[in-house]
């Protein structure tokens, strides 16, 4: 077993060596050189490749139309806005790496990002550390702003999604039974499992089976066919795209015919590319729609679509734009881009009208938003209600 | 009793498939008595390979039908199998005659290089891969399904081919006598380099088959995919008794079924900690493997 040592050794020595050599996307959406004060830099880090792709490459669509946006207005307090975008490869260790690269090397004044918890988790600390303001635009786990007062978000957070999963579980699935399957590697998938829970408990639900997997793993029919022996009338899965699309696809091949349901993790149209006709009538919560008729909503999708070859934004793409409107707001009434003062006026926040809702920071930095719930309809996204908080 | 059955066919198609990949270290180890870490990787270029070619013939051929999916599983495995050849050429042939570890380190240095070629040629999202549509058969309670056993039937027939190929061919009787010794066999007048040229092909179609396989199970591809059925197929050829055919089918098997069975249980994030343990009780007591002979050697 000698060699899988050394493998592990040089696994790790060449991802170093790679993260090294490839520096990033860095598309940015102003042109400036680098330092010469007449733009203000903001970094960006998204999972643009592997496992969670589409979440960063939607995030950074939304992020790359702001700040397009914004600069064609005129920029922020006379400057252009600069992006610098940074890949996480949908890796653990990837975003403390490139976070600390943005802030130490290019004196970022704030970032943007990620979509999974655990990713936002690590980097949260350094941009703590460093007194640069980090807004995530679609983390929902609770503990990714409890790391520091210079840590934001601009979404709802997971005890509120859990909540909104077990009364639609409840009420309109009428499931009594619940079996659930959580990803142990990821803390978004943990801690929305265990709010579902709580609330489903409450409801007078009852958890039948409580099954686990770890995060790319590929085959899930042991952990299925242990949950279709247990009778459970619904299945919960807090999971990202990748994952729920082969154990969609497995729990029909094992003859599962109860409904699942998920969060804001399925958010891909690789959901319905790897799921297929089994993802087909399967409903997830997340934090807009692009069906939604209000004027803000139907404005965003159609700048995007121009933009963007005619993709319409999905969640992601919607927070992630709303994220670097946030952060213009702050910039504007802080009147500078100094970190402590950027802090407070993000703290300030309040009301503002975003493509996803209205948002303002609560004392524990997070917004209050509203959820929305989708199905998939004919190998498409549809719109079945939205949720209040 | 339905569960137990149940997790025993989903424990019996993963075996199948690590037993296809275990093949092919096993025999490299038979010839050349040393471990091909580049293996898995070739696993996982047979899975991209017969993506790219189902997607470049979509034109002319039936999509999602059994003639379509046998023409592009040939395909894919003469692509893995003239990659097989090419990587012993240029990676391992320089190095036959130096230390064993020279050869292992430049294995795990291939296998390396593959995967990263794979991020950057591929891309590192994964892919969604379609060879043949999946159907449901029910049976008495168990559900079976249309692509498992392909996974079966397959397997079987690649197994008993490559029995008949090692044991009653010309090449195969040249193969093990180059496995029992080197030099003898050259003094013989075998062509030693054809033969191991032969073995590296061999094995890598087997696991470029593998690799098809286990993209029509789990259909989301991509160019890390190999590395943990790799590592679980070098365990289970080393469970059987490495250099031993029968060995890394039963060993591939045996393990698919643990996994299977801890991973329906409570215990399920312990699945791989239990499949290794398994592996060190067995060679604590059987140190050659469950069909491995022990060989003294000569000093």
């Amino acid at each position: 077993m000698k060699a899988n040592l050394i493998r592990l050794v040089y696994t790790a020595t060449a991802c170093a060596a790679l993260a090294m050599l490839v520096p990033g996307c860095g598309d940015g959406g102003g042109g400036a050189a680098a330092g010469s004060g007449a733009t203000i830099k903001v970094g960006e880090y998204a999972s643009m490749t592997g496992k969670e792709a589409t979440f960063g490459q939607s995030s950074h669509g939304g992020t790359l139309l702001a700040v397009e946006e914004v600069n064609a207005a005129g920029g922020v307090l006379g400057k252009k806005l600069e992006l610098i975008t940074e890949d996480t490869q949908s890796k653990a260790g990837e975003p403390a790496t490139v976070v600390r690269k943005l802030i130490t090397r290019d004196q970022v004044i704030a970032v943007l990002g990620e979509v999974a918890s655990s990713r936002s988790l690590e980097a949260a600390p350094i941009a703590q550390q460093f007194k640069v303001p980090m807004i995530s635009p679609s983390s929902t786990n609770p503990k990714v702003t409890e790391v520091g007062d210079y840590v934001f978000r601009v979404c709802f957070i997971d005890p509120f999604q859990g909540t909104v999963m077990a009364n639609f579980a409840w009420n309109t699935l009428k499931v009594r039974k619940v079996a659930v399957l959580t990803d142990v590697k990821s803390d978004y998938s943990l801690g929305l499992a265990q709010y579902f829970k709580q609330r489903f408990e409450q409801l007078g639900g009852k958890m039948v089976i409580d099954q686990s997997f770890s995060g790319g793993d590929k085959d899930f029919k042991a952990q299925l066919t242990a949950i279709k022996a247990a009778g459970p009338d619904g299945l919960f899965i807090p999971a990202y795209y990748t994952d729920v699309g082969l154990i969609a696809r497995q729990a029909k091949e094992l003859g599962i015919n109860f409904p699942l349901f998920g969060g804001d993790g399925w958010e891909s149209p690789k959901l319905i590319e790897l799921g297929g006709e089994a993802v087909e009538g399967k409903f997830y919560s997340t934090h807009y729609s692009p069906e939604d008729p209000s004027a803000a909503v139907k404005e965003f999708v159609k700048r995007y679509q121009a933009r963007f070859k005619g993709e319409a934004p999905d969640a992601m793409a919607a927070l992630g734009y709303d994220s670097v409107m946030v952060l213009v707001d702050a910039i504007k009434r802080a009147g500078g881009t100094d970190g402590p003062k950027l802090r407070d006026a993000l703290a300030a926040t309040r009301d503002f009208e975003g493509v996803t809702g209205r948002t303002t920071m609560d004392p524990q930095r997070n917004a209050s938003k509203s959820a929305v719930i989708i199905t998939v309809k004919n190998g498409q996204f549809a719109f079945v209600e939205k949720i209040n908080p | 009793m339905n569960e137990f059955l149940q997790q025993l066919l989903n424990g019996l198609a993963l075996g199948a498939i690590y037993a296809l990949i275990a093949l092919g270290y096993t025999m490299v180890y038979g010839v050349l008595r040393f471990i091909n870490f580049a293996h898995s990787d070739v696993f996982m270029v047979g899975a991209f390979a017969a993506y790219y070619i189902s997607n470049g013939l979509a034109r002319w051929l039936p999509p999602e039908s059994i003639p379509g999916a046998v023409i592009i599983m040939l395909l894919a495995m003469a692509v893995c199998a003239v990659l097989g050849v090419v990587v012993e050429k240029l990676a391992y042939r320089p190095l036959r005659d130096r230390s064993k570890l020279n050869v292992l380190i430049t294995a795990i240095g291939v296998s390396l290089f593959l995967e990263y070629s794979g991020q950057l040629l591929f891309g590192a999202d994964p892919k969604t891969f379609r060879l043949l549509p999946s159907r449901n058969v029910e049976l008495g309670g168990l559900v079976l399904n249309s692509n498992q056993l392909i996974v079966f039937g397959l397997t079987l027939v690649l197994l008993l081919a490559l029995r008949h190929i090692v044991m009653k061919t010309r090449i195969g009787t040249a193969m093990r006598a180059v496995s029992f010794n080197h030099q003898a066999a050259a003094l013989m007048g075998i062509n030693i380099d054809s033969v191991i040229s032969f073995t590296f092909a061999l094995g890598s179609a087997l696991a470029a088959a593998a690799g098809i396989l286990y993209a029509m199970n789990y259909p989301a591809i991509e160019p890390l995919m190999g590395v943990m059925p790799g590592l679980k197929a070098f365990v289970a050829a080393v469970l059987g008794g490495i250099g031993n055919i029968p060995g890394a089918a039963m060993g591939g098997v045996l393990l698919g079924m643990v996994e299977s069975f801890v991973r329906g249980s409570r215990y399920s994030t312990y699945a791989d900690a239990i499949a290794f343990a398994i592996l060190i009780l067995i060679l604590l007591f059987r140190p050659a493997g469950l069909l491995g002979k022990s060989v003294v050697e000569k000093v």
